[in-house]
């Protein structure tokens, strides 16, 4: 399932849907399971009245682990070489975020990749690049 | 950040994925990753993040005996911690960027070491938020074997109030 540097085209993307409706529950799994227990991601009152946020948003790091299951879906297992994310926008709980790859060159055993995660409005809440290793 | 031991379970690595909706197999079930090209369950490429686990001093989990900033039976149970305005308010500021150079995936049975370097600081005027303060660490993971397995490079922001909201693209 790894990806080919001959059939691969720059400019041809794969899009997929990486969280529909996001869940306070889930980034309460993704406090746990990370280690990152800010409350900001978590406890309601905390956000609202000492922050000053509308409510509470999801760990960047989510955002970027959940556009990573769209990366590795496209360049096949272990093949990332590099990854990496500037997070434009807040995600809230809520929100349907759709990630895409786009081919940006391709040589030498590896495809670099422009990455995006748009939300449910077009606004994108994450950009950045991957860099895999792909079959001659 | 220094992490002297952080051991990498195939019982973590099944919670991670779950966490952030992969349901992948290789961060699962052995037998079937053994017949991918990685061969063997390994760890989803943002797993390195949850060394803050096995950070001691790490500030954003909750410590026996210490005071929490998070809510109780007040909205919060301590002043957060450097200031630095409501978009500081969770006490760390904000994640602005992330990036990963993978020297190899990590797998269960890895024992990594992670040592964090600061690097530069800069400042920004921002439409959103106003003044910006932007941090930035270089950590490195090495295995048991004393190799370097991923290069981490974050960059964290403290803004000045919070970030007001965009709706629309």
């Amino acid at each position: 399932m790894a990806l080919s540097a001959s059939k691969l085209k720059v400019g041809e993307t794969h899009s997929a849907q990486i969280v529909d409706d996001l869940k306070r529950t889930q980034i309460v799994q993704y406090a746990g399971s990370s280690g990152d227990y800010n409350p900001l991601h978590t406890d309601e009152i905390f956000t609202t009245k000492v922050a000053g946020y509308p409510s509470v948003f999801a760990h960047g790091m989510l955002t970027m682990g959940m556009t990573g299951k769209m990366l590795t879906d496209y360049v096949g297992d272990a093949r990332l070489t590099k990854y990496g994310v500037r997070f434009t926008s807040q995600v809230w709980p809520g929100d349907t975020l759709e990630a895409t790859a786009t081919v940006k060159e391709v040589g030498d055993g590896r495809a670099l990749f422009d990455v995006e995660t748009k939300n449910q409005n077009g606004v994108v809440v994450l950009s950045g690049y991957a860099e895999a290793r792909v079959d001659p | 950040m220094a992490v002297k031991q952080f051991p990498v379970e195939a019982s973590h690595i099944l919670m991670f994925a779950r966490s952030v909706g992969d349901d992948n197999k290789v961060y699962s079930d052995a037998d079937y990753a053994k017949r991918t090209e990685a061969g063997s369950i390994i760890a989803p490429p943002t797993f390195a993040q949850a060394s803050a686990q096995f950070d001691p001093d790490y500030f954003l989990r909750p410590k026996i005996g210490q005071p929490w900033f998070g809510s109780g039976k007040n909205p919060t149970g301590a002043a957060p911690r450097g200031g630095g305005g409501g978009g500081g308010g969770g006490g760390g500021g904000l994640h602005a960027e992330q990036h990963f150079e993978y020297h190899r995936h990590l797998k269960p049975g890895d024992v990594l070491t992670a040592t964090t370097l600061p690097g530069k600081t800069w400042e920004k005027e921002g439409k959103r938020s106003g003044k910006l303060v932007f941090s930035e660490n270089v950590t490195e993971y090495r295995d048991q074997n004393g190799e370097l397995v991923i290069t981490a490079r974050g960059v964290g922001v403290r803004t000045e109030r919070p970030v007001d909201q965009k709706t629309e693209a």
